[in-house]
């Protein structure tokens, strides 16, 4: 968590704090109703002591039980209009603070749903999951410590401090000085503390790291008997945590003592003054005395409330902070004005094109790219890690925009389609994909959504699907776990291609789709699309040679600009590139398998 | 969570219990001590009250006593009563310090069993468990019981304690008032309790919403891309908005019944407070109990002390019963059954005598025995270590129910290159996971120099087998700490050296700090090319005579892999190794390759043979399969 605390900008509180009120929206009445009702709770409780005075020194003194009884029915009634007014506020604080935060959920999710690409890799997935989660969580506490306790702590002690004043201002001095004093203290010890346990979770988070990199990585530390040395290791940093957590914690605990402290000065002072006060000037009475006894915990105690929450307000300030950022982020690509509606063919033309990722650094990942590719080609794309294939591919359905040029599918710019229908029509089947909870019907349904069983059995066939679908006991309604963790990698792979399918796109995508599927597999794949779409332009990319080799023209990629592009034959005899690559994969080292395993531990 | 009884969860409370007082019995003793003292000297302030009033100001106030007499006693009591409460600010601030040494001691004590106990598992309990799991032990579930050892349990013997003593005090002050304010806490415990389990059902109900929420959150979070492809923004929040709803009503529900709790203890403390003032002074003027104005006030307000502890202890309760279930979490990994090792068989150095016989030495010398230690008597052989690895009709599968190797049989003679090649899924690397026991097989028998491999011991056995894996792992740490991991007493040069074998050495120097360059995130700022060549250089600083190389080269492009390679290549040399393969050149010049399909060896023989053979190997080799 602080990792990410670490590379937020500092945010400015004030527009953190605007824009998330936004979201009280309809809680607005019990945003309110729930600090009055605090207040009246507060007055209510303070007037008890009050009260109490005028009993002891009108009542029991005097030895007058109808005074005794009329004040204590006034206090019984304090009493009860206080419980109603707490009541009331607890339940307005519910309501107010778990409707803010459904509001705050469900406008982040919103935002997202928006984002394009860009946005999302600006915040990780994990990122965005902690937001949505943890961090409203957070802010929800804090929304209903807001109302409740931090409204009702500095009343208390105002309250308090007024009606120790109105019953005797000389001695009422004497909590000046002790607040002022406490107040220092408290706020003293609270700034060391953050300090030391800023100290603290760095350090935590560090230790925490450690055991996830054992737990992922416990492969190799049984392959090399590192056990020992890494109990070593961690006990060594177990060891250093715990010394800073001591040495943080020996600040907090100062707290109660320190607050004892004060409050039994007060007690003294007041006893010995009081006691003057009454025997010698006459000035105060025995009832009064007591209820300023009442007064100094009160005091003291919402003193010690406020430093509480201002720790706790620090706390959640940070997730308050991260949760504006994703209400602020402006998606980056919208739907234009007037769009066009239908998607005439299949052909594409990368007009001069050149991209580069936001977040990258700054240089262009894609130079001067000009393609162009008729409908019902198929395209082979190869080239090196990081040589462009991906975003290349990943501009045809505007999963980005470009910097320059201009992407066309039909002819038309993609920047004028409805996003929703550009993105029917250029089906992709991405890298990094996944299935969802749910059956491999309703996965495959994703694609096209009132598809019947005949349809989606067609599409799995095309996609070498079925096989394994049909040994399955469920068959169609097999349930794919989340994530899709119960089939094998091959298998999820050609399940994405089957749901891609389903859309009957005019282009298809297939970003290195079939890297978990033997080749023997991956080739009838490539037959099947031959046969059943002939119309869709195709574009496969893919390490094998063998995957691509059959293509109708084959784009060879070398740091984001083409360095070939043409049929097999020809690139064998003029492209170096593409010569190399086939030499090593079919002479030199064909490629036998394909690591299922790739990856999966990242998910 | 799995539902389980309270008093389930009651048995691994004290175990926290047992795990303190393991360590910490005389801090305990002595906090419990030192809070029952400090206690007593709190409830002297509270008494004063009744002095300051009945023996000082009263007496003085009617004449019984001089004014300047008086004072002169009471600054007096005053004083005594200054020390007490000195002495008991001293003593609170002693009892919390020690309890930090308690708490955070025992946190240490748990991390440390928790980590010592998580390495001896085996493997599979990884495979079988998600690393967030497992993470969340450690982060949070450590913390709850910190929250337990820290301030739950002080906080009720404290609560305990004051309780007790201020109703003895109570009791001797007035035993009639004492009636009224118990049967005005039995009125508040009777609706806090009701009130309790509400709060808890609708917690349960919440907790429920949340894991509803968070499941799905997670999920499309992580396909929000895919999401976005297929158009599926809408029917995505569709869902959400409707799980999210669900969320804020059970919340709503469950925060307003613990909202209440807090005003309802507090205002019937206010109650008690008022009936208990009318009642006693309505009383002691009508002269029915015998009570001094002191005694009523102080009455009063040990009243109070009296319900704040108690309502102390029911906010207490959630926090117990959450540390509950964290400690049920804790102590269930550190329960795990650690990896089993009943082998007995040695690796040590060892110095070839003149007459061709072992001698066991500490240093190193190259050369490798087993040091066998015969059961049926003292004596011990030592057998040089060759490196053959036979198996014998082995079956495994990860659960039993489900076989996935089948009577696998083979022979690796020392010095030899055994590749397995297949498709997905086929058992290669499972196979290797079984040469160095990160699994045990359920028939037949896997030999090392002609000793079963489960009478070697499994740190012996995996020192002697360098792996270098499918999934590339790296350290936090520097580049040079992550080479010497294959070999903690590696000089520089050594690992340097390795490094240049496995053609590490050249983009390290280009390092911005070279091979003090630090990793962080498992080596994320390297590109996998370059992580793959630094766990091959790990691998060779080890040294090891036996290699078992699993690599994982499909995303690694053509021009990165030829360098790879060469690195395998060069670290092959003169060690019996087994290959799991992906290019040809490697599987070409083996001396055995092994085709395997779902679990069984198909065919067997060096690649020549293979592709006579025209069988799966032809197959793969020349990708002529359609319709094979």
């Amino acid at each position: 968590m602080t990792q990410t605390a670490q590379t937020e900008r500092t945010g400015r509180p004030v527009g953190t704090v605007r824009r998330l009120a936004g979201y009280i929206r309809q809680y607005k009445l019990p945003s309110i109703l729930t600090p009055a009702c605090m207040a009246g709770e507060v007055f209510m409780e303070m007037l008890i002591p009050f009260v109490m005075a005028s009993l002891i020194d009108k009542g029991i003194t005097p030895g007058n039980v109808g005074e005794v009884i009329r004040y204590g029915l006034i206090m019984l009634l304090c009493a009860f209009a206080s419980l109603a007014f707490g009541v009331l506020g607890g339940r307005f604080g519910a309501k107010a603070s778990t409707g803010f935060a459904a509001n705050l959920r469900n406008g982040m999710y919103e935002t997202i749903q928006r984002y394009s690409f860009a946005n999302i890799d600006k915040f990780s997935t994990a990122g965005l999951i902690t937001r949505l989660t943890t961090d409203v969580t957070n802010v929800q506490n804090a929304y209903q410590m807001i109302l409740r306790i931090a409204v009702r702590a500095p009343l208390t002690f105002i309250s308090a401090m007024i009606m120790c004043f109105a019953t005797n201002a000389r001695l009422s001095s004497i909590f000046l000085i002790a607040v002022v004093f406490l107040s220092l203290c408290l706020g003293l010890i609270v700034k060391m503390a953050t300090k030391r346990f800023s100290e603290v979770f760095t350090r935590y988070d560090d230790v925490n790291a450690s055991v996830q990199e054992n737990v992922s990585a416990i492969r190799v530390v049984k392959a090399f008997v590192r056990e020992e040395y890494e109990n070593s290791k961690f006990s060594k940093a177990a060891e250093n945590l715990y010394r800073l957590f001591v040495r943080a914690e020996k600040i907090v605990v100062l707290n109660s003592p320190l607050m004892m402290l004060v409050v039994y000065v007060c007690i003294i002072m007041l006893s010995w003054l009081g006691a003057r006060q009454i025997v010698v000037e006459g000035t105060l009475t025995t009832g009064e005395l007591t209820s300023m006894f009442s007064y100094v915990m009160s005091v003291l105690m919402s003193l010690m409330m406020l430093s509480m929450i201002f720790v706790m307000l620090t706390m959640s300030a940070a997730g308050a902070r991260r949760i504006a950022e994703v209400l602020s982020e402006e998606p980056d690509i919208e739907n234009p004005e007037n769009p066009v509606m239908r998607v005439p063919s299949g052909d594409i033309d990368f007009d001069h094109v050149t991209f580069a990722y936001k977040q990258g650094s700054g240089e262009a990942t894609l130079k001067d790219i000009d393609l162009h590719i008729r409908s019902g080609e198929t395209i082979g794309i190869i080239g090196g890690t990081g040589s462009g294939k991906s975003s290349l591919v990943s501009l045809i359905s505007r999963l980005y925009d470009v910097r320059e040029g201009a992407v066309r599918v039909g002819g038309v710019d993609v920047r004028k389609y409805d996003l929703e229908v550009l993105r029917d029509n250029v089906s992709v089947v991405l890298q990094k994909n996944v299935l969802f909870a749910g059956t491999i019907l309703d996965n495959l349904r994703w694609g096209k959504e009132d598809a019947t069983l005949e349809e989606c059995q067609a599409a799995c066939r095309a996609a070498c699907a079925d096989e394994f679908i049909d040994r399955f006991p469920d068959g169609y309604e097999t349930r794919i776990e989340q994530g899709g963790n119960n089939v094998s990698g091959g298998q999820k792979q050609r399940l994405c291609i089957a749901r891609a399918l389903l859309k009957s796109p005019k282009v298809l995508i297939l970003d290195d789709s079939t890297s978990a599927v033997d080749t023997a597999t991956d080739a009838k794949i490539r037959k099947a699309f031959r046969e059943v779409i002939p119309g869709t332009t195709k574009l496969i990319i893919a390490q094998r040679i063998s995957s691509v080799q059959d293509a109708d023209r084959i784009l060879v990629l070398e740091n984001g600009e083409v360095n070939g592009f043409g049929t097999h034959e020809e690139l064998l005899e003029n492209n170096e590139i593409y010569r190399e690559i086939y030499t090593t994969q079919t002479e030199g080292g064909g490629d036998f398998d394909s690591p299922d395993r790739k990856g999966g531990d990242e998910v | 969570m799995p539902k389980q009884s309270l008093k389930g969860q009651g048995v691994y409370l004290m175990r926290v219990m047992k795990t303190v007082m393991a360590h910490y019995t005389p801090h305990v003793i002595a906090v419990v001590l030192l809070i029952i003292a400090s206690t007593w000297c709190t409830l002297q302030s509270t008494l004063f009250t009744q002095t300051l009033i009945d023996s000082h100001i009263l007496p003085m106030l009617s004449g019984a006593v001089e004014v300047t007499e008086g004072f002169a006693s009471l600054a007096a009591a005053l004083t005594r009563l200054a020390l007490i409460l000195g002495v008991g600010v001293i003593l609170i601030w002693s009892s919390n310090r020690i309890m930090i040494n308690v708490s955070q001691g025992t946190m240490l004590r748990l991390r440390k069993e928790l980590f010592g106990n998580m390495e001896k598992l085996p493997i599979s309990y990884f495979d079988t468990h998600a690393h967030g799991d497992i993470m969340s032990v450690y982060t949070n579930d450590v913390d709850t019981l910190r929250q337990l050892i820290g301030q739950s349990i002080p906080t009720f013997v404290d609560s305990m304690v004051t309780v007790v003593m201020t109703f003895v005090s109570m009791v001797t002050m007035s035993w009639h008032l004492t009636i009224v304010s118990l049967v005005m806490i039995g009125v508040t415990m009777l609706v806090s309790a009701k009130l309790a389990a509400r709060a808890g059902k609708g917690f349960v109900a919440q907790q429920k919403c949340l894991g509803a929420l968070n499941g799905y959150v997670e999920e499309m979070m992580t396909g929000q891309r895919v999401v976005k492809v297929f158009n599926h923004e809408e029917k995505s929040l569709e869902q959400f908005r409707q799980l999210n709803e669900e969320m804020r009503d059970a919340a709503s529900t469950a925060n307003a019944t613990v909202n209440v709790m807090g005003p309802i203890n507090n205002n019937f403390g206010h109650i008690s407070y008022v009936v208990c003032a009318v009642i006693g002074a309505a009383a002691s003027i009508a002269g029915l109990i015998p009570l001094s104005l002191g005694s009523l006030v102080t009455f009063l307000s040990l009243n109070r002390n009296f319900s704040r502890p108690i309502s102390q202890l029911s906010q207490q309760m959630n926090s117990i019963v959450m540390a509950m279930a964290g400690a049920r979490r804790v102590f269930e990994l550190m329960d795990e059954k650690p990896e089993t090792d009943e082998g007995y068989v040695q690796l040590v150095n060892a110095r070839e005598n003149p007459d061709g016989s072992l001698t066991e030495t500490e240093e190193r010398t190259g050369v490798w025995a087993w040091k066998h230690p015969h059961r049926d008597g003292s004596e011990t052989t030592y057998t040089r270590l060759q490196g053959s690895v036979t198996f014998n009709d082995v079956d495994f599968g990860y659960v039993p129910e489900k076989t996935v190797l089948h009577n696998i049989t083979l022979y690796a003679m020392p010095g030899q290159k055994i590749a397995f090649v297949g498709g997905t899924g086929a058992g290669k690397t499972t196979i290797t996971n079984l040469i160095n026991r990160f699994y045990d097989i359920q028939d037949g028998k896997i030999r090392y120099d002609e000793i079963n491999v489960n009478k070697i011991k499994k740190a012996d056995l995996r020192r002697s087998l360098g792996m270098v894996l499918q999934d590339t792992h790296l350290f936090t740490g520097t580049v040079m700490e992550n080479i010497r991991y294959g070999r903690l007493d590696a000089t520089d040069e050594e690992c340097m050296e390795a490094a240049r074998l496995a053609n590490a050495d050249g983009f390290i120097r280009r390092l911005p700090d070279g091979y003090q360059t630090l990793l962080r995130g498992d080596g994320a700022n390297l590109s996998q090319g370059q992580r793959q060549l630094l766990a091959i250089a790990r691998a060779a600083v080890a040294d090891p005579p036996c290699l078992i190389l699993d690599e994982a080269t499909s995303s690694i492009d053509t021009r990165t892999e030829a360098l790879v390679q060469q690195g395998m290549d060069a670290l092959m040399r003169d060690r019996t190794t087994f290959v799991i393969a992906h290019r040809l050149s490697t599987v070409r010049n083996s001396d055995c390759i092994m085709v395997l399909e779902q679990g069984r060896i198909i065919e067997r023989g060096t690649h020549d043979q293979l592709i006579a053979q025209k069988g799966k190997y032809y197959e793969l080799y020349t990708g002529n399969a359609i319709g094979a």
